[in-house]
C-alpha cells in the first residue's frame, strides 16, 4: 500500500499546518490537505484529523464538524478498516462521529492547559505505537485544550482495559500513572485510545508539535513512524 | 409555524466540572444553602412546519442528532403555534 497522509481542513482547524510540516518536512511522507467541503479522500492511506477549534468549537466540541461532508467519506473508510488518528479536536469529532466511545468535557480545573505532558504507552501492539521503543518510559509531548477530560461509565471503562483500548495515560517522567499528573481530570488519565478493531486512534496530546529536533522534542515522531511502518510492510 | 424552545441537561452520572466551580463562587458570595449546580443549555427556533406532530419529528431529529450527545445529555422541548 502507498503511504499518504490526508489532513483534514475544517473551518477552524488550527494545527492542520503543524500536522502537514511535520510529516511532509520533518519526516518526509507524503501529505494532502482534504477540504471539508469535498467527499473525495485522494487516496490516503492514514486520515489525520487535526487539532483546532472546528465551527468555534459551537455547542459541543466537534459536533458540527462530524457532519461535514468528508466526514461520511472518513466514516466510510474507518468502517472498512482504513487507519484514521484524530488529535486534540480530531478525537473530540471522532468521540461525536461515534468512531470512539465515549464523551469529552471541561478540563476539571476549568482552565485551558497548555503544557508539556508524559504519556505512558499501554499498549505497544497497535498500529500506532508498535515502534515506541521499550527504553521510552514516558513519551513527551505538549498538550492544548480546554475539554480534554475523558469520560465515559464504568461498565464502557472495563471494556477499554479489557480489549486493551488505552493507548496512553497521563504520567510522570518514569511512566507512573497518578493523579498528579492528570492534566485534566480524566477517568484513569485516559489520554488516547483505539477502538476496537485498532484502526482508528484519538489522543489529545500533539505528537505533530513533538516531531522537529528544532523544537526540543521529537517523541511524536515514534507515533507517525509506527503508522508509516505498519503501512510500508 | 412553531416557536420551539429546547432544553438540554446534562445526565445525572455525567460530573459538571463548571457546576461544582459556580457552587464555588456562591460559597464566596456567602451563598451557602445551595447544592448540585449543573448547567445546561436553552435553545429556542422556529419550525416552518403546520402540522404538529411533524413539526415534533423534526425538532426530536435535530434534538438527537446535533443539538445533544445522548452519551451525556437529555433533551426535553415544547412548541408554541405562532401565528
Amino acid at each position: 500500500m502507498n503511504l499518504k497522509f490526508g489532513v483534514v481542513v475544517f473551518p477552524g482547524s488550527n494545527c492542520d499546518h503543524d500536522a502537514y510540516y511535520s510529516l511532509r518536512k520533518v519526516l518526509n511522507y507524503d501529505v494532502e490537505f482534504l477540504w471539508h467541503k469535498d467527499t473525495d479522500l485522494k487516496q490516503s492511506s492514514v486520515i489525520l484529523l487535526p487539532g483546532g477549534f472546528s465551527y468555534g468549537d459551537y455547542l459541543r466540541t466537534g459536533a458540527i464538524a462530524r457532519f461535514s461532508p468528508i466526514m461520511n467519506s472518513v466514516i466510510s473508510f474507518a468502517n472498512k478498516g482504513g487507519i484514521v488518528i484524530g488529535i486534540c479536536n480530531g478525537f473530540q469529532i471522532l468521540l461525536e462521529a461515534g468512531l470512539l466511545p465515549g464523551v469529552m468535557i471541561r478540563n476539571n480545573s476549568l482552565k485551558f492547559a497548555c503544557k508539556d505532558v508524559y504519556l505512558k504507552t499501554e499498549n505497544r501492539e497497535t498500529i500506532f505505537s508498535a515502534e515506541i521503543s521499550e527504553a521510552t518510559k514516558a513519551l513527551k509531548i505538549p498538550i492544548a485544550h480546554g475539554e480534554g477530560n475523558y469520560f465515559a461509565d464504568i461498565e464502557l471503562l472495563k471494556e477499554l482495559e479489557a480489549n486493551r483500548q488505552i493507548l496512553f495515560r497521563y504520567s510522570d517522567e518514569d511512566g507512573n500513572v497518578n493523579d498528579e499528573n492528570n492534566p485534566n481530570g480524566s477517568q484513569l488519565n485516559i489520554a488516547g485510545i483505539v477502538n476496537k478493531n485498532g484502526n482508528v486512534m484519538g489522543m489529545m496530546p500533539h505528537p505533530e508539535r513533538a516531531c522537529d529536533p528544532t523544537l526540543g522534542r521529537t517523541d511524536g515522531q515514534q507515533i507517525f513512524r509506527s503508522i508509516a511502518n505498519y503501512i510500508l510492510n | 409555524m412553531f416557536k420551539a424552545t429546547v432544553l438540554i441537561k446534562r445526565r445525572p452520572s455525567i460530573l459538571d466540572p463548571q457546576g461544582v466551580a459556580i457552587e464555588k463562587g456562591a460559597k464566596h458570595l456567602g451563598i451557602t444553602n445551595i447544592k448540585s449546580t449543573r448547567i445546561g443549555k436553552l435553545i429556542e427556533f422556529d419550525v416552518d412546519l403546520s402540522d404538529r406532530n411533524e413539526a415534533e419529528k423534526e425538532v426530536n431529529l435535530y434534538c438527537s442528532k446535533l443539538l445533544s450527545n445522548p452519551i451525556m445529555e437529555d433533551f426535553e422541548f415544547k412548541l408554541e403555534e405562532v401565528k
